[in-house]
């Protein structure tokens, strides 16, 4: 043992405790808890937030015998391509066996974080009754419940601070769930519920904002009308973050200049988000906001076509974060990179999946940005087409990506100049950018762009293949060279059996791996399984006629693998294999 | 799964807008299917529409962001055997408009009759909610989706016929950029 840590040995262990007590990231957290047993045991008892990336990696009672005092819980269920509808109904990810564990375990849970996971009505009820110090809920991409679940938060949670749904599918039942929230609450200091279809009592919710006097966030969904959207401005002015539902008006009534009048008093909105619908006319309204917005999200507004798009984002001159549709085109991007010099997340996201492909955005517009925004580090752009070229001056001009995420709306699309694959541009984003973390690749590729990959992406965490590679070394490139990859998902690639079986160890050292139409057979993964106790295999079986198991030589569809602690979930459903 | 004619599904006489899906993938066939985007652009068009979850948006953003209000309106071209439909809200203006009224008829010509060139036979017009029919062009974009309620490519002999001189007409048009 080296002279520090003697002397650190020496503090009782109260001081240790104070001292990890400044230790908020996760990872500088697991880092003091592997120096001793000493400091794993302080380390342990004082962690008040659990991050659980993977619902199934671990059990409640694992958790809760770890850290006994923590308070806040963050985890996640589906694997990401569940966004796209890869993964069926009924997968998993429920959060209830955690919600009662908690509960019966004594936890006082305080803070609730779900990703992709089923939520119940149940589930809520049982939340809002178990732990009374509950202040915050946020829910992203999760569904499974309704507002009756909803309605059981508001009225039993008495200190909520933050009910923050986004993007979930809840079933509104149309009911009076906002005005559950009994007289006697005041300390909401966040509120979305953006994402409800329904309707929710006008009068209510203006009292509830008018009794929150700490109110900093808030993102009302499509069906609040615009003059209770006026009267709620006025009670507060003080919010940091608003998401306008509707904004739909005639512009020459009087309920538009009482809006426009409250709105230039709104000083200290700094993020605008929502307009689900809105009349372009009305827009100059929101000019006097724009010159302190530093986040900024239209991509839900497909009804703001370019030109009043471009007359917002020009007074925009401190924004940090723009989510926007590809109206924008890139004549709007030469706008952004002009204007947005502060700028470092960018999200371009496709406005049409069906239609006659207007031309969108393309190169040009990332070659603009890059070369107008030197803080850019986060980039998630959807595209009609790209060059080699344009990624290779993207990369020059951008070397701080932390995030690059790129989508071809055609999967295989090579270089829109030379007809080549876009290996070399994508080579060179990986090679500049030495702190890359996420990656996702598009467009016609090769081997080769997997190369580049393993051999320069050193800090890369999570990378997404669709469509891409020649052969197994393409894949056997990346699980060689990227030390730190946690999560890789692939689909629609000639990946097979040799590079999912080189590295068995490997898959122990990352989160998960998903690999749907490649080229790995049942035999393969059942070698796997067997191999490695500590991973579950899971298959997903979506041929309903077929009777018994695949033989060993037939491809799988969908493969999901990940590690784990507590062996095969128990809550499969008849469709899900472990092998 | 593929169309065995080899020529691409432009030449295929069908209803609606090029470009839609009509191929289907079939879960058994064993060949990749984005191999088929190497086959030329007509049927990587179709396949792409067919692609499950690409391009990858998620789920409650494809509900909830596109623009669910389209605005099909019928096309008619003078001499043509059948009329076509297309969405306005598709589209970003005046020259989008013609452009895509050019592909869907194969007439190239519609443009520069906006543009006040005489090399065109045919002119187009529309019916606005009053019934009246107008030359197109007029009035801003957005006012036009909102009135207007079908589309006519018009031979500008039938023009001439009833007085209007439609080349004087359409000079005007040249100076607006829509």
């Amino acid at each position: 043992m080296c002279l520090f840590q003697c002397i650190m040995n020496y503090f009782p262990e109260e001081v240790l405790e104070h001292v990890f007590d400044f230790l908020t990231s996760l990872r500088d957290r697991n880092a003091v808890s592997l120096v001793c047993k000493s400091w794993y045991n302080v380390e342990r008892c004082s962690r008040k937030k659990v991050f659980i990336g993977n619902c199934y990696a671990v059990n409640p009672e694992l958790v809760i015998a770890r850290f006994p005092r923590f308070q806040s819980l963050t985890l996640k269920g589906k694997p990401h391509f569940a966004d796209f509808n890869l993964v069926p109904h009924d997968w998993g990810g429920y959060v209830q066996p955690w919600i009662e564990a908690l509960a019966k375990n004594g936890i006082s849970l305080e803070e609730l974080r779900l990703k992709r996971m089923v939520v119940s009505d149940e589930s809520l009820e049982l939340l809002s009754k178990s732990f009374p110090n509950f202040k915050s809920l946020t829910l992203v991409s999760c569904e499974g419940f309704s507002t009756d679940g909803l309605a059981a938060i508001a009225s039993n949670c008495r200190y909520l601070r933050e009910l923050d749904l986004q993007e979930n599918e809840v079933d509104d039942h149309k009911g009076h769930w906002l005005s559950c929230f009994p007289d006697s609450c005041t300390s909401l200091v966040s509120l979305n519920f953006a994402c409800l279809k329904g309707e929710v009592n006008a009068a209510a919710l203006e009292r509830l904002i008018a009794r929150c006097r700490n109110l900093k966030s808030l993102r009302l969904n499509h069906a609040v009308p615009l003059e209770t959207l006026q009267k709620i401005l006025v009670q507060a002015p003080q919010l940091n973050d608003l998401g306008i539902g509707s904004f739909v008006s005639d512009p020459y009534t009087e309920s538009y200049f009482k809006l426009k009048a409250v709105l230039q008093k709104c000083k200290s909105v700094k993020s605008l988000s929502g307009f689900l619908d809105v009349n372009p006319r009305c827009l100059p309204s929101i000019y006097p906001i724009c010159t302190n917005l530093t986040s900024l999200n239209l991509s839900y507004a497909p009804g703001i076509q370019s030109n009043d798009l471009i007359k917002l984002i020009i007074r925009c001159k401190k924004l940090e974060r723009l989510w926007i549709l590809d109206t924008i085109g890139d004549k709007g991007l030469e706008v952004v990179a002009a204007t947005c010099k502060e700028l470092q997340e960018l999200r371009v996201f496709p406005s049409d999946l069906h239609g006659v492909g207007n031309a969108a955005v393309t190169e040009e517009g990332l070659v603009a940005i890059s070369a107008g925004c030197p803080k850019l580090n986060s980039i998630l752009y959807f595209c009609q087409q790209m060059t080699n070229a344009a990624l290779i001056t993207v990369a020059k001009n951008c070397p701080n990506f932390i995030r690059f995420r790129l989508c071809t709306l055609n999967p295989v699309i090579p270089d829109a100049v030379t007809n080549q694959p876009l290996d070399d541009g994508f080579g060179a984003i990986v090679q500049s950018c030495k702190g890359l973390k996420r990656l996702s690749v598009s467009g016609l590729l090769t081997d080769q762009v997997f190369l580049y990959i393993g051999m320069y992406a050193e800090q890369l965490e999570m990378l997404s293949i669709g469509f891409a590679g020649d052969s197994d070394k393409g894949m056997l490139y990346v699980l060689n060279g990227c030390k730190k990859l946690k999560k890789l998902e692939i689909r629609d690639s000639p990946f097979g059996n040799m590079a999912l079986l080189s590295d068995v160890g490997k898959y122990e050292t990352m989160r998960s791996l998903w690999m749907s139409s490649c080229e790995v057979t049942y035999g393969a993964c059942k070698t796997l399984a067997e191999k490695m106790p500590r991973l579950n295999v899971e298959i997903i079986n979506e041929n309903e006629e077929m009777e018994g198991r695949p033989k060993d030589k037939h491809r799988v569809e969908k493969m999901y693998l990940y590690r784990t602690l507590v062996g095969a979930r128990k809550d499969a459903p008849p469709f899900v294999w472990t092998l | 799964m593929e169309r065995n004619n080899g020529l691409g599904l432009e030449t295929e006489l069908r209803l609606g807008l090029p470009g839609g899906g009509v191929g289907e993938v079939e879960k058994n066939e064993k060949k990749r299917v984005f191999s088929c985007f190497f086959d030329g652009g007509g049927e990587a068009e179709a396949k792409k529409n067919q692609v499950v979850g690409w391009p990858p948006v998620r789920a409650y953003r494809q509900k909830n962001s596109f623009n669910l209000m389209k605005m099909y309106v019928k096309v008619s071209m003078d001499g043509a055997p059948f009329l076509r439909k297309i969405d306005l809200s598709n589209h970003k203006g005046y020259s989008d408009l013609v452009l895509a009224l050019e592909q869907l008829f194969g007439c190239f010509c519609i443009g520069d009759a906006l543009k006040d060139a005489d090399n065109c036979e045919y002119v187009p017009i529309y019916e606005d909610k009053d019934g009246d029919w107008m030359l197109l062009g007029d009035v801003p974009w957005e006012m036009f989706t909102e009135t207007c309620k079908r589309l006519r490519i018009m031979k500008k002999s039938d023009a001439m016929g009833i007085g209007l001189h439609a080349k004087d007409l359409l000079k005007g048009l040249s100076n607006k950029e829509y």
